[in-house]
């Protein structure tokens, strides 16, 4: 291929008016070693397009999406979150349960003494009974 | 439509998709990503992929809107300033790009150009295709797409002699 032919080429190449052969032509061209001096600028053009396309994607495709993942991940959270509010709620009852025994118990408690209280009274007031009929003289039958 | 059909049909233009992926959005990362997630959307609309002429052009279509919407919501936040954070992995590529000087320019010149040429430059002189073709996946008339491109292959050509002539004189 002629150096004029390759001017004319590169011409059109920039007006956008070349065809894809003709483009490759220019990339054999150019790729090749005996680039015309006052050509070389395009030498770097040409040989990056040329590298670019060797560029591959390399990591493997995945086609089912990661997010079904994040559904079940919020379905076992929601699980963990029921299960804990349960158990919660028992642990709640159970302790709710302790205290009023306790309460109950203390207050019992406090009747029984004070029972005991009023148990010493009725002593008393029956010891003084006593006294008292000793003293006056209890009506004849 | 069966995974195997699947994978016949969209599998062979996998490289395009990273690679046009990869010259808007710039990190590996995110090209990589990108391609994921364009597969993941093929695949759930695997029933409606018949309805296309070109699957390979849809495809393409679906790449350019996913990564300009990657491009707008990373400018709305502001993640566009780490941008330059980005450091590449070490792709064979990449460290055959950095051996020869003149080539990285060319990657630095392409960046620079407005999306649009990028896209127009790396469908055609890279991807090699018609310009019927570039002009549906673009939804632009193929004049349009000449212009565009003739304007970034300009561009391109006239930062080069400019570089060239510098590192002579």
């Amino acid at each position: 291929m002629g150096l004029a032919n390759i001017e004319k080429l590169l011409e059109k190449y920039l007006d956008a008016e070349t065809t894809i052969a003709e483009e490759k032509e220019l990339k054999t061209y150019f790729s090749g070693d005996n680039v015309a001096p006052h050509l070389q600028e395009y030498q770097a053009m040409f040989g990056y397009f040329s590298t670019n396309k060797n560029e591959r994607f390399t990591k493997t495709i995945r086609l089912k999406s990661q997010k079904m993942n994040w559904k079940w991940l919020s379905v076992a959270a929601s699980v963990v979150l029921l299960v804990s509010v349960y158990t919660g709620y028992q642990n709640n009852q159970q302790k709710k349960a302790e205290r009023i025994y306790t309460e109950t118990q203390m207050a019992f408690g406090m009747l029984a003494a004070n029972l005991n209280k009023g148990n010493d009274a009725i002593l008393k007031l029956q010891h003084f009974e006593d006294t008292k009929n000793k003293i006056f003289k209890q009506p004849k039958k | 439509m069966k995974q195997s059909e699947f994978l016949k049909t969209v599998m062979p233009f996998k490289d395009k998709v990273f690679r046009v992926a990869k010259r808007l959005l710039v990190s590996t990362e995110e090209a990589e990503d990108a391609t994921q997630e364009l597969y993941f959307k093929l695949w759930r609309n695997r029933s409606k992929l018949k309805d296309y002429k070109s699957v390979e052009a849809f495809a393409m279509t679906m790449t350019k809107n996913y990564c300009f919407d990657r491009l707008k919501s990373k400018q709305a936040s502001n993640l566009k300033l780490i941008h330059s954070n980005y450091q590449e992995k070490d792709t064979p590529l990449q460290r055959r790009v950095e051996l020869n000087d003149s080539v990285s320019l060319v990657h630095k010149l392409i960046e620079n150009l407005p999306e649009q040429q990028k896209l127009v430059i790396q469908l055609r002189d890279i991807e090699e295709y018609e310009f019927d073709e570039i002009a549906k996946m673009l939804d632009l008339q193929p004049t349009a797409v000449r212009v565009t491109l003739s304007r970034a292959r300009k561009t391109i050509r006239e930062q080069l002699t400019k570089q060239h002539n510098y590192g002579i004189s």
